[in-house]
């Protein structure tokens, strides 16, 4: 009981020091969470709660029409989200952070230049993009025209085949340089003789990257793929800003943070706010991130162990 | 433990701070999600003091996206305001079914039931009867055209529907884009049905619905949708519509680059206040052959309501009975350029009058007033139905049995 030693002062301090943001977190997150679970067993009227009904907020939103071919509609998408980001988000933010560890001329340019757009509000990169991808005053269009693909030009928001693909790609310009920079800081902590062994040994240039520094920044590659694994089941913000609450056009957007917010909340086409069957959602995606979350990253450790 | 416990109480103090203070006899609290309408409403308090000098009323707005969702908490924790805009329909419903407002009749608000008809049944409780607010302002659906690109392409505003396709046809000869609307933005999709549709669809298929004599597989619906998908066809929309959201199609028409709009009333003031040289004029949805009645697709706004747990309800209700009074809606309607369905009421704004005319046919805006209570909406239904019909993934038949389909999840009229 080595704190009874401790003096009152130093005592008080600690407290000061742990109760605030503990009280804060218990507050914002803990009762948030745990009162998401209660009102996922209830039926409620608007912000009413009206009737404990067990399950069956959980079993209509999985199970029954009309509630689930949406659920899983909205899943799979960010099932595909997920896949596509995993290759063009974290792949090439892989290859780019392999190109500035090169210290080419002028990677202390492109450095910046690629972490630049993390820095943006999801608001303004919204924005932008979908002047960008605007099918009559878009830059993206008529660069399109102008290079001589004008058959290729499209209303890309507007076309079930597109519009997720292109807010995805949005997604990774957006973010790119996260795992870039992680990456990066993964490379420059393999030490240079190893590097060096390997050149002597005459390895190509695949055989470095894919032999001795994939291996190497394990630990870079379990934080980008768990964080991407978790932020593209809980996507909301770019496509509800992009392409609006019903994940315009008729659902092709649609995700489960887009379905769970016009669930609990409702939005001007639909008057009814039902914080039963959203909160069921947001318990069912909460729980599914966290337990795939908390395994993969399980297995990604061991595998940094396995392959270091 | 003495600094846990100088935590709690500073934490005690900080809540009591943040507790509002209820409001006591001789002041009101009014809540709205029209921010941009307050100097108006500071105005109408003030007319409001003339006979009720002691009455202070502070007015306090909120974003209309989450209006619904900050009100309805507020009630819920009893710390609601005393007076308050509320929707119309499903919206409505979700605030007066958990009994937070009070309710309103001859006897405290003398006059309402002399409303139209159709105004009042945006603030009737289904399921008791018994209407919860004054209401305040309708909304038409109808087209919106551009005079001058009429004139230019030498065409008259259309009666029948084939005289529509004839005027599209003869605006894109002239190189004018015929319609500024697009499919981009969700909600434009039910709106443009209602505008264009309405008299092809007729008073007796709304009967029809509402007493499930017929569905949305319905001939009349799928032959409406048919020919909405027809003019889609025959690009005589904005230009690669299915991209275009809802403030291109505002631009592409106030800036003269479209001849018509088919959307709501409410574009009226907006268009004028991007463009102030916009000549325009509105028609209602053309009819399939002459003779037929002409429909715009009418809905209400909103109301005003008094909160039944409100400290100050007697003061609440006679704010409520000067939102019903003749001298409120002549001027709510001539400076804010709304419809008031204050009997009586005269339109100074030629344009506002016209409306108010064609108002005089109507049938309801239908998803909104009969569909908008339960998920999924027959709104939402209609808009992505719509939607993925003019993209060319479903005929307009399949949309009618989808829509259907949705709806008869709760509908019992519909299940079969």
């Amino acid at each position: 009981m080595a704190d009874l030693e401790w003096p009152v002062g130093r005592r008080i301090w600690v407290a000061t020091l742990i109760v605030p943001p503990l009280a804060f977190m218990t507050a914002f997150v803990v009762m948030p969470i745990l009162s998401a679970f209660v009102y996922a067993f209830y039926h409620w009227e608007g912000l009413k709660r009206v009737d404990f009904v067990g399950l069956k907020n959980f079993t209509d939103v999985l199970l029954h029409e009309p509630w689930a071919p949406v659920t899983w509609r909205a899943f799979s998408h960010n099932v595909m989200v997920f896949v596509v980001l995993m290759l063009i988000q974290n792949g090439v933010g892989f290859l780019l952070a392999y190109a500035l560890s090169r210290q080419l001329p002028g990677h202390r340019f492109h450095r910046v230049a690629v972490f630049l757009p993390v820095i943006l509000s999801s608001v303004i990169v919204a924005l932008v993009w979908k002047q960008f991808l605007h099918p009559v005053f878009g830059l993206f269009n008529k660069v399109l025209s102008l290079a001589g693909f004008g058959t290729f030009t499209t209303p890309w928001l507007g076309l079930s085949e597109t519009a997720l693909w292109a807010l995805t790609l949005v997604n990774a310009w957006h973010w790119v340089g996260f795992p870039t920079l992680v990456f990066l800081a993964g490379i420059q902590r393999i030490p240079p003789d190893i590097i060096e062994a390997g050149r002597i040994d005459g390895v190509n240039e695949w055989q470095l990257v894919s032999k001795i520094i994939w291996p190497l920044v394990a630990p870079s590659a379990t934080v980008t793929f768990i964080l991407l694994f978790i932020g593209a089941f809980n996507w909301f913000e770019l496509p509800y800003l992009m392409a609006g609450v019903e994940g315009s056009p008729y659902g092709s957007t649609d995700v489960l943070g887009l379905y769970f917010y016009r669930t609990a909340f409702g939005n001007q086409s639909s008057g009814a706010q039902d914080f039963g069957h959203g909160s069921a959602l947001a318990v069912m995606m909460f729980l599914f991130v966290a337990v795939i979350s908390a395994i993969w990253t399980v297995r990604l450790r061991r595998r940094e162990i396995e392959i270091a | 433990m003495k600094a846990l416990k100088t935590l709690a109480a500073a934490l005690a103090a900080a809540t009591m701070l943040v507790q509002p203070i209820a409001a006591s006899a001789g002041e009101l609290k009014f809540w709205t999600w029209r921010a941009e309408d307050k100097a108006v409403y500071l105005d109408f308090f003030k007319d409001f003091n003339v006979k009720n000098p002691d009455v202070k009323i502070t007015f306090e707005a909120f974003e209309p996206q989450n209006y619904p969702t900050v009100l309805s908490t507020a009630m819920a924790g009893d710390k609601g305001p005393d007076v308050m805009m509320v929707r119309a329909y499903g919206a409505f419903e979700a605030l007066a079914k958990p009994g937070y407002l009070l309710e309103l009749n001859e006897s405290n608000v003398p006059g309402i039931t002399k409303f139209p008809e159709a105004s009042l049944k945006g603030e009737t409780l289904r399921s008791d009867g018994k209407i919860y607010a004054v209401p305040f302002s309708t909304q038409t659906m109808l087209v919106i055209y551009n005079t001058e690109l009429f004139a230019k392409a030498g065409v008259k505003p259309p009666e029948t529907w084939d005289e529509l396709v004839e005027v599209c046809k003869k605006l894109k000869a002239a190189g004018i884009t015929p319609f500024a609307n697009g499919t981009a933005t969700a909600w434009q999709n039910e709106t443009i049905v209602s505008a264009l549709l309405s008299s092809q669809l007729g008073k007796q298929f709304e009967a029809d619905i509402v007493s499930g004599k017929a569905d949305f597989t319905d001939k009349r619906f799928v032959d409406a949708l048919g020919r909405l998908n027809d003019l889609a066809k025959a690009d005589y929309l904005a230009p690669s519509f299915s991209g275009i959201d809802y403030p291109t199609m505002q631009q592409l028409f106030s800036s003269g680059q479209a001849a018509m709009f088919a959307g709501g009333s409410f574009e009226l003031a907006p268009f004028l206040k991007a463009n102030p040289a916009l000549k325009m004029d509105v028609f209602a949805s053309p009819v399939l052959k002459k003779g037929d009645e002409r429909l715009v697709g009418l809905y209400l706004d909103g109301g005003f309501a008094v909160n039944a747990k409100s400290a100050n309800k007697a003061d609440g209700i006679k704010l409520v009975n000067y939102f019903a009074s003749k001298q409120f809606g002549d001027k709510f309607a001539n400076t804010l350029g709304n419809l008031s369905p204050v009997p009586g009421v005269q339109f100074t704004d030629p344009m506002l009058g016209k409306v108010a005319e064609l108002n005089k046919q109507n049938m309801s805006y239908l998803m909104l007033v009969h569909f908008r209570y339960q998920e999924p909406s027959g709104s939402v239904l209609l808009q992505s139905g719509v939607q993925k019909m003019l993209a060319g993934k479903a005929t307009p038949a399949e949309t009618g049995a989808e829509i259907t389909k949705g709806i008869a999840t709760y509908y019992a009229p519909f299940k079969k």
